[in-house]
Formats: structure tokens, sequence, C-alpha cells
């Protein structure tokens, strides 16, 4: 596979703050790549590296094959939409999508013809005379997108780009998100705080804490197969319940609770010491399912959140908080007591001390 | 709960009525009443004392209006009154202003709007320092800086007559007061358009730059355009500031080129002959005009740049 983004040591910092610490990522031609974290992470500041709107302290930036570090971001042949559209406020659309390529000193009917082709594609044709001001939110980003789009690159940098907008517009443009890149093929590379766009955009997701690439893979193995403690909090809603413990010799013991982890794939073998075993909510068999189950007790319904599609029980596990997703007619109350199962192997293990994956 | 009953239905319902002489409206319009006296009263007094003869003044009536309305103390005032030898009015000084205001105004618009645009979006090494000490220059005694000035100019005006083999002098001409109002304008206006700037948000400058544009390109393309109102604000800020001037006017040019305010002090403070309190008055609303009108076309304008450029610090 050709690599269509290449960053090699990419070290940031902001005085005595560093930002980015040696980091290394590989971004395929075409490929869809989500760097999801929590505010403060590091992800829009690596994405501003990229597109040459940051100076790396150290490090390569490569797009294509060529090394852009120290190029202008028109010459890295880069797009990017941001979270506030950024729309120039005194132009019109039409003014919006043709001021990169007037600045290229493109010929006329050549930026004609690719505004044109870019309004056609976003379907902001009738939008074309108007000014920003006059525009809905989700109009305004088809607008962001369209002025990445006509410029033909083979990169386009979307940072937090939906955020702005309420939650049925961003859930209509996730999708037409996803199918512009079905159809165009170029590279994406997407910032967002906001699991669900990552889990269905991506190809792939980085997730970053502190300026580090905690775990970069494909959403079902982020999902089921976190490399660390961190990433298997971060990722699900509500997340992750953990127990603090013992794994030995097959066999995971907190407090009172002793199950063994059979059929669980092993990220190393033969460990043996301090341990927590975290379990997703979807994972918690309740009703006739809990019969299969090779883990199975009774626990105190705390909190009810119906949601509709689900419910949610807070419920308390040898006296750690712990939560239960249920069909949505599931019909509990805060009091009750409630018979859970689950399966051990569908949960994940991680070292007490380094919190990576066992 | 208790029910709702229909005796409540009749109580208090949709806005609240307000009483129209309630004693903090009459504490209000009170003060503003008289505020607006003190303001208006002397204003009124200027403008019915420049249309009286001078028969009529001397009856003493100051607030009584003119019998005969006269325009001859403002044609006086303006191509007749002297100052010294020179018995041309204050047209001279009212060109002199223009001549020295236009460029004074345009030349420090120009700088200060660069400046701050540099400040926000194209941060250099040093750059806070830099703005600080600019900042610090605004709280320095414009006396403590007079006479160094004076060399300053003196001197770089025999430099450059020395290398150009002319006899060109800054001290004492429009051009080196011109230079004085720009460089004094400096800190203020440059702190009020890096305000500006920095409120106007970050990712248009950056979708700019992704879009090729350049330093220049970024500040007339895309910063101009969005930046009316403050242009506006300093605009006024200047043409007010450097229109009152009296103190560089009076030290760094010399009577040919004096500026409107000195030569209205040099008309009013003559101590030949008799006074003339109806020219002197003429003399003084046509010297105040001139910010007077901006005031008034760009009010609103004013206001609203302000606001803006408050937002953020």
């Amino acid at each position: 596979m050709t690599h269509s983004v290449e960053i090699k040591n990419l070290d940031l910092s902001f005085g005595a703050v560093d930002v980015l610490k040696n980091l290394n990522l590989s971004i395929g031609e075409g490929e869809f790549l989500v760097l999801l974290g929590s505010s403060g992470c590091g992800k829009s500041t690596l994405l501003n590296c990229i597109a040459g709107l940051l100076e790396a302290t150290d490090g390569q930036i490569f797009i294509k094959g060529k090394n852009v570090t120290w190029a202008e971001p028109s010459e890295r042949g880069i797009g990017m939409v941001f979270q506030s559209y950024a729309l120039y406020p005194q132009m019109t659309v039409e003014g919006n999508l043709s001021f990169g390529l007037k600045n290229a000193r493109m010929p006329k009917n050549e930026i004609a013809s690719r505004v044109a082709n870019a309004a056609e594609v976003l379907q902001i044709e009738p939008l074309l005379k108007r000014k920003p001001s006059a525009l809905s939110g989700g109009q305004r980003q088809r607008v962001a997108i369209g002025r990445a789009l006509v410029r033909d690159v083979d990169v386009f940098l979307f940072d937090e780009p939906l955020s702005n907008l309420d939650a049925k517009l961003r859930a209509d443009l996730r999708v037409e998100l996803k199918q512009l890149h079905a159809r165009l093929g170029n590279t994406m590379i997407y910032v967002t705080h906001d699991q669900v766009e990552a889990m269905t955009l991506a190809d792939r997701i980085a997730i970053m804490k502190d300026g580090l690439i905690q775990q970069l893979d494909s959403p079902s193995e982020i999902y089921s197969r976190p490399r660390n403690k961190y990433v298997a909090d971060f990722i699900g809603s509500p997340s992750m319940n953990f127990f603090e413990g013992v794994l030995e010799s097959g066999t995971f013991r907190a407090g009172d609770l002793s199950f063994a982890m059979d059929g669980y794939v092993y990220e190393r073998d033969g460990f043996s010491g301090a341990a927590s075993f975290g379990i997703r909510p979807e994972h918690i068999a309740t009703g006739d399912a809990v019969a299969a189950s090779a883990v199975q007790m009774d626990v105190p319904i705390k909190v009810v959140e119906p949601l509709g599609a689900d419910t949610l029980a807070l419920t308390d596990v040898a006296g750690t908080s712990f939560w239960v997703r249920m069909e949505g007619a599931a019909n509990v109350k805060a009091g009750d007591s409630l018979r859970i199962g689950f399966d051990p192997a569908r949960g994940s293990l991680f070292d007490a001390g380094d919190e990576l994956r066992i | 709960m208790a029910e709702v009953t229909a005796a409540d239905l009749t109580g208090p319902k949709g806005a609240k009525p307000r009483r129209a002489f309630s004693p903090t409206n009459i504490m209000i319009y009170g003060t503003l009443l008289v505020v607006c006296l003190y303001y208006l009263l002397p204003l009124y007094v200027m403008i019915v004392t420049s249309l009286k003869g001078m028969p009529e003044i001397r009856l003493g009536n100051i607030f009584s209006p003119p019998v005969e309305v006269t325009f001859e103390p403002w044609v006086k005032a303006w191509s007749e009154a002297c100052t010294g030898i020179n018995c041309d009015g204050l047209s001279r000084g009212f060109w002199n202003s223009v001549a020295i205001l236009i460029p004074s105004v345009f030349v420090s618009i120009a700088v200060a709007s660069v400046s701050g645009y540099a400040l926000v979006n194209w941060k250099f090494k040093g750059s806070e320092v830099f703005f600080t000490i600019l900042i610090f220059g605004a709280f320095i005694p414009y006396q403590v800086m007079i006479y160094p000035i004076v060399i300053i100019l003196r001197e770089t005006g025999q430099s450059i007559s020395y290398v150009t083999g002319t006899d060109f002098r800054l001290m004492g001409s429009i051009w080196g007061l011109v230079i004085v109002h720009t460089i004094f304008g400096m800190p203020i206006l440059t702190l009020l358009f890096r305000n500006y700037f920095s409120s106007l948000p970050e990712e248009l400058f950056k979708a700019a730059r992704v879009d090729g544009a350049r330093f220049w390109g970024i500040f007339f393309k895309i910063m101009l355009p969005m930046s009316l109102p403050i242009f506006v604000v300093a605009m006024i800020l200047q043409v007010t500031g450097i229109w009152n001037d009296f103190l560089f006017g009076v030290i760094y040019t010399k009577p040919e080129t004096y500026p409107m305010t000195v030569q209205l002090n040099n008309i009013v403070n003559s101590v030949q002959g008799v006074k003339e309190y109806n020219v002197n008055m003429a003399a003084t609303l046509l010297t105040g005009l001139v910010p007077l009108v901006i005031y008034f076309i760009s009010g609103p304008l004013f206001v609203r740049g302000i606001a803006a450029g408050a937002v953020k610090g």
C-alpha cells in the first residue's frame, strides 16, 4: 500500500509544553482516518501540523511521498474544513469556492467549471450567489467542504466539522460525508471528540492522549480489543465496567467475585498478578439469556435510564458501580433485583501496573 | 397543588405596567435635561453672539437672540481676521490643518492596522515584547518627548538636505508634524486594531492560508472587508485628535504653517484693539466644525466599532 500521508518522529512544543511527542503515523491512499481524543490531547494540533498551519518543532511530514515539512499550507495538496466553517463573510458562496483557485492564478473558465462541479456534487447550486450569512449551518458546512473540493487535492483535513451542528443534522451530514468519501476516494483525516462519528466514518481510528497515539486500529478492533485501559474506558457509552482484582492461573478474582477466563484470547501468555477486568454494558445478559452465561449473579438496581431503544441500569456488583444495557422494553425500576450474566471471554483484561491489555 | 380559581385570573396578567413618572424616570430624565442644558447653553450663546453686530453685543445681554442677523463676523473670521502681520483670517489655518490631517490620518491608520494584523496573526519571536513596549509608549508624557523630537526633526531634515543637496526642513514644516502625529497615534491605534483583529475568528485566517493567500492577500481580501467599523473608529479618533491638537502644532510648525487651532488662539487672544466677541465666536465655531461634522456622520458606526473592538482583549 502506498502512503498518502506519512508523519515521522513529529515533535511539537509550545514553549515548555510538549503537545506532540515523537509521533509516527502512516495513512494509506484513500483511507479515512479519524483522530479521536478528549480535548487537549493534541489531535487538532496534529491536524494543523499536517496542514502546515503550525510549524513542527522536530520531525518530518510527507504527503504523497514529498517532504512538505517546510511547505506552505497551499503547496501541500491539502484542503481543510473547519469547525466554525470559516467562510469568508464578505464573499458569496461562489467567491468562497473560487478564492483559493484565484490565488493559484487559475484560468477563469477552469475556475468556473470546478466551482460548478463542486456545487453539483454538494447540491449547493442554488446557493452560489448568496452570502454565508444567508445560509443555514448545514449549508455553510457544505460550502466549507466545497472549498476543499474545488482545489482538487489529495488529502482532505476535517477539524471537528460537525460539532457546531444540531444532532439530527450531524447524523445526516455524517452519512453524506461517508458517501462523499466513497465517491471521491481521497484520503481523509478527520478530527473529532465524538466517538459515534469516529466509529461510523473511520477506516481506522487513532485514539490520542497527551500527544501520543494510544491505539491505531479499525473501529471494530478498537471496540472489541482495546489495547489499554484508557482506550477501553474512552470508547463506548456508558463506558466499560471495571473490576480491580487479581489474575492467577486463568482465574480472575475480585473480592467475593471469582471466575475462570475460559475462551479469552490472551495478548500476553502466563500473566499472573494484579489486573483489571472490564466488560461492556451491552455484553451483559439479562432475562432468559442469563442461563447460557458462564458467570451469573443477582444485583440490586440503583438507577434506571430509559433511552427508548435501550434501557440502561446502574447496578452494584461487589461494591463497584456496574452498568447494564437492556432492551428498551425492559420493565425494571430502581430498587429491583436483577439477574445478570456475562461471558468473561467477551471482556478485556488489563495489567494493573502499565494498564496494557493482557 | 392548589387549583387556580377564577379570582386568580383577575390578578397580574401579561406585561408589568410601568409608570411614566416613577422616581427612577424623574431622576434619569432630570439628570439628562440638566446635563443637556449645561452643554448646550454655551453653544447657544456662541451661535447667537456670532450672528450679532458689535453694537448689539455691547448692550450686554448675552442670551437674547440677535435683533439683526448678520454674517459679517463669520466672513471676517474666515478671511479677514488678523494674526500678527497676516490678515487673511482663519482660512490659511484651515487649509494647513487639512494638509496636516489627511496624510497623518492616512499614514497612521495604514501603519497601525498592518501592525495590529501582524501582531495577531503573524506572531514573530518577541512580538509580545514589541507590543508591550508599544503600549508602554502610550503612558509616557508628551512633554518628555517634545525637545528630543525637535532635535530629531531638525537633524533629520538637515541630513536629508545634505544628501539631496536641497534646503529641506522637517522642523517647522507640515511634514514634520505629520510624522509626529503618526508616531503618537501608534500605541492607541495599534492596540485598537490588534484587539479587533484578535476578535475575528482565527480559523478564517487559517482557511485563507490553506487557500494560498499570503500576508498582504489575507490583509486586503479577508481582514479589511471585515473591519470597516474599526477603521471608522480609528479615523474618528485620529481626525478629532489631530484637528484639535494645539501643543504639537504650536511647537513643530511656524506661523505660515500653523494649524487652525493655533491660529484660532492667536486671533482670540490678540491683545491689540477692541475684542470682537462676534468674530471670536464665529472663528471658534468654524474651528470646531470639522470634528462636529465627523461625529454626526459617523456616530452610529463609531459606537458599533467601539463595541466590536471591546469584545476581546
